[in-house]
């Protein structure tokens, strides 16, 4: 199992956690992994993404040019996302704030409210966390089975009281997926 | 117990490893994309009692870590392209005092201020001896973070072995992305090589006083010393090349790559394999020295080379000299920041293998 | 019997190099007098410049590292961090020091590195042969400024005055400046020097002595010319005296 996915969003959406977390938990569940973001001179504002992969082997190149799996937080990333999803491959769309159908008809489509289902929990600001139950109810590629543990490793003592609503998102998220 | 596991960006796990490896001096000057591995030294070594300074220049930088080598120190400083260029002087003169010291460049794409987007065109520079003067240093060349964290920690005892700077030449990718990454045992520092050569501590011993300097005006004398420093490197050809292999004996082509083009070239090789073409991959991990012997014997074996950077081709020279005429060797690269992907470098293997 | 004068013990008894008239020679011993006084010559280390004084290891009797032109300042810190508890003087001329390593020189300065500078300021370049220093004055004729320094004019700028630009960085603890042409400056300068390395034994922060040296090579005179045109034109635009004096305990000015 190899699962490559490109994440994108708007700065301040959390892409950089989302994908910093998915790929800790997925080492943390013995996987190989590597998570690249595009670094670019800007420190706030414009699109911010991340590549990410998580495999049972070694990884070979780090750059994901045709993802497995693309995830898609706000509409300004839908076309960058469509343009390099590999055929055939998961686009999970935040439905909240992305109104249009995807041009890629072979895509396997998953839209997720991320953003209502969020703040229904209590946060928008955890509407990442939603999507990535998501991404891992919909690849499979890390079971996020053993959270409660991880999250408590992966983020410093003073964050551990959000780590309850965290939790409550990242299942929901994975209940969205039908 | 053994130390978990940790998810780290390549230029922290650099950063913790020469901690590790009992790195007491370093000195830093800002600049993308190596910024985190000077902020992560100016809290951890600062944490360890260690020396931190944030330099007014790469030109200070490497200067204070000249300073604090020929004290004695292990030191080291990190930079990206641009800063390399500026600390050239400094490494001529750590290369001419016998000093060793641990240089890290998290190479961006040039010339000039160029972009701050991953490049590997600082090869002719790293290898050749890029000051003034006839020299070399060790040059390691890290694939992945985990690979990046070991070969810094190494880095320390190479040059102390040796007495030469050692650097790391890593690249924007290395530096940014987030491996998982087992991290070396904290060295302890009264364990660490005597410098009897070094300046200071004169009280302990009354040793005869102790001179650093690269100066010699007499040019029979400075020969002599350039070529026994040369002897130094033949010895270091004997021992310290270092490369990696995969799937050699199958194939008619070798990919020859290093760092991020050789995660590149290892995924087309792989891509290959599926459509049933065997390709090789030759990873140097020492690139100065470069594994010339080996590629000398593919060649002679009647391999073809195919060589993969992120640049315009450079290391793709020392192939051309070690193969000698004797094999074919091509060359497929992206430069300006730009990284070549898998699918691209997999067409340039069906299109010179006709497949 | 008790010794009253001698040769210092920390510099080698062999003659200098230096040229006739040259100051560098009176400095190295005045250097070597207080470390023997102090008692710390084992415990002392030397950064020479690029320039005439590059041949300082020669005549010192302790360790010394030798960093590229300017960059003295940068190698003394490296030197100072790792050997805390060492003396380190960082010895520069008015090329490597107010020229090509004026950053080096302001950040260490600013940063308080606790080692003690000894700048010889000869208003011309030695080693390379007569050319414009940074400090050489208007009027004052170099094999670069063939017709003397025209500061606007020719666009030469003017003689920087070291210890005053220093003076106003907050690293800065002890600066003076002192002279070589005649015997009192010289008892004088040995006093700054004693001065400085004191306080930086006891770690009180970044000190300079700038020295007036003579240079009748490339000044085109004879030696006791050289003594006279320094006593007459540098003297009156490099002020001698503490041109600042932060130290703490009786020696201080606070």
């Amino acid at each position: 199992m190899t699962e490559k996915t490109f994440m994108a969003g708007f700065g301040g959406q959390g892409i950089i956690s989302l994908g910093q977390l998915w790929v800790y938990c997925g080492m943390k569940e013995g996987k190989e992994v590597t998570f690249f973001p595009f670094y670019g001179a800007e420190k706030r504002g414009g699109v911010a993404r991340a590549s990410v992969i998580v495999s049972d082997h070694e990884i070979a190149s780090p750059l994901v040019t045709s993802p497995d799996s693309a995830v898609v937080m706000n509409m300004d990333s839908l076309p960058l996302c469509e343009e390099v999803l590999k055929e055939g491959g998961t686009l999970l769309i935040n439905s909240s704030l992305v109104k249009v159908d995807t041009k890629r008809k072979d895509a396997k489509v998953i839209k997720i409210p991320c953003n209502e289902i969020a703040e229904e929990i209590g946060d928008v600001k955890i509407a990442n966390m939603v999507m990535m139950g998501a991404l891992s109810k919909a690849t499979g590629a890390v079971a996020l089975d053993k959270l409660e543990a991880i999250l408590k490793s992966f983020f410093p003592e003073n964050k551990h009281k959000f780590i309850p609503m965290n939790m409550k998102a990242i299942e929901a998220g994975r209940a969205a997926v039908k | 117990m053994a130390e978990e596991k940790r998810l780290m960006k390549g230029n922290e796990a650099i950063a913790e490893a020469a901690i590790r490896a009992g790195c007491t001096a370093y000195f830093g000057y800002p600049i993308t994309p190596q910024n985190e591995l000077t902020a992560y030294m100016a809290k951890h070594m600062l944490d360890h009692k260690r020396t931190f300074i944030q330099a007014e220049s790469e030109v200070a930088a490497i200067n204070m870590v000249y300073g604090a080598a020929a004290a004695g120190a292990r030191s080291m400083t990190s930079s990206s392209s641009p800063g390399m260029s500026l600390k050239q002087e400094g490494i001529s003169y750590c290369c001419g005092a016998d000093l060793p010291c641990v240089l890290v460049n998290v190479a961006r794409s040039g010339p000039g201020l160029g972009g701050i987007s991953p490049g590997q065109a600082d090869y002719f520079q790293s290898t050749r001896g890029g000051g003034h003067g006839d020299y070399f240093h060790l040059v390691l060349a890290p694939k992945s973070v985990q690979e990046a964290a070991e070969l810094t920690y190494e880095a320390f005892d190479l040059a102390d072995k040796w007495r030469m700077p050692v650097m790391i030449l890593a690249d924007g990718l290395i530096g940014q992305m987030m491996e998982g990454v087992n991290l070396p045992a904290q060295r302890d520092l009264a364990t660490l090589p005597k410098k009897p050569w070094a300046a200071g501590g004169q009280a302990k011993d009354h040793r005869p006083i102790n001179h650093v300097t690269s100066i010699n005006l007499v040019p029979a004398e400075l020969e002599a010393s350039v070529k026994a420093r040369f002897k130094r490197y033949d010895e270091i050809k004997a021992q310290e090349v270092r490369y990696e292999e995969v799937n050699i004996d199958k194939a008619e082509l070798v990919l020859v790559g290093y760092g991020t083009g050789a995660r590149v070239a290892l995924g087309a090789l792989e891509m290959a394999k599926k459509l049933g073409i065997e390709v090789g991959l030759l990873r140097p991990v020492t690139l100065w020295p470069f594994p010339e012997k080996r590629v000398a014997e593919l060649a002679a074996k009647g391999k073809k080379f195919l060589a993969v950077e992120m640049s315009m081709g450079q290391m793709v020279e020392d192939v051309k000299l070690a193969a000698a005429g004797k094999a074919e060797v091509n060359f497929y690269g992206r430069c300006g920041g730009m990284i070549p992907t898998e699918e691209e470098v997999l067409a340039e293997i069906r299109r010179l293998l006709k497949k | 019997m008790e010794l009253i004068y001698g040769h210092p013990k920390s510099l080698k008894p062999i003659q200098t190099k230096y040229c006739p008239g040259c100051g560098h020679g009176v400095i190295h011993r005045l250097i070597c007098e207080v470390i023997d006084e102090l008692g710390v010559q084992e415990r002392s280390i030397i950064t020479n410049p690029v320039g005439c004084s590059i041949w300082a290891d020669l005549y010192f009797d302790f360790d010394s590292v030798q960093p590229p032109h300017g960059r003295t300042p940068a190698a003394a810190t490296g030197v100072k961090r790792v050997h805390p508890d060492h003396l380190v003087i960082c010895y520069q001329g008015d090329g490597d020091l107010a020229a090509i390593g004026t950053a080096e020189i302001i950040h260490a300065a600013n940063r308080g590195e606790k080692f003690t500078t000894i700048f010889v300021n000869n208003a011309i370049y030695g080693m390379t042969g007569g050319q414009m220093a940074p400090t050489t004055l208007i009027g004052q004729k170099a094999t670069t400024a063939p017709y003397g320094r025209d500061a606007d004019e020719a666009g030469m700028g003017y003689p920087i005055q070291v210890c005053e630009m220093l003076a106003t960085l907050g690293g800065t603890k002890y600066l003076a400046r002192g002279s070589v042409n005649n015997a009192a400056n010289v008892r004088k300068t040995k006093q700054y020097i004693k001065k400085a390395f004191e306080a930086q034994l006891r770690g009180e922060g970044f000190t300079m002595v700038e020295i007036l040296s003579p240079c009748p090579t490339n000044w085109g005179m004879q030696p006791c010319e050289g003594q006279e045109w320094l006593e007459a034109n540098m003297i009156p635009f490099y002020k001698l005296g503490e041109i600042k004096n932060l130290l703490g305990g009786a020696e201080g000015g606070k």
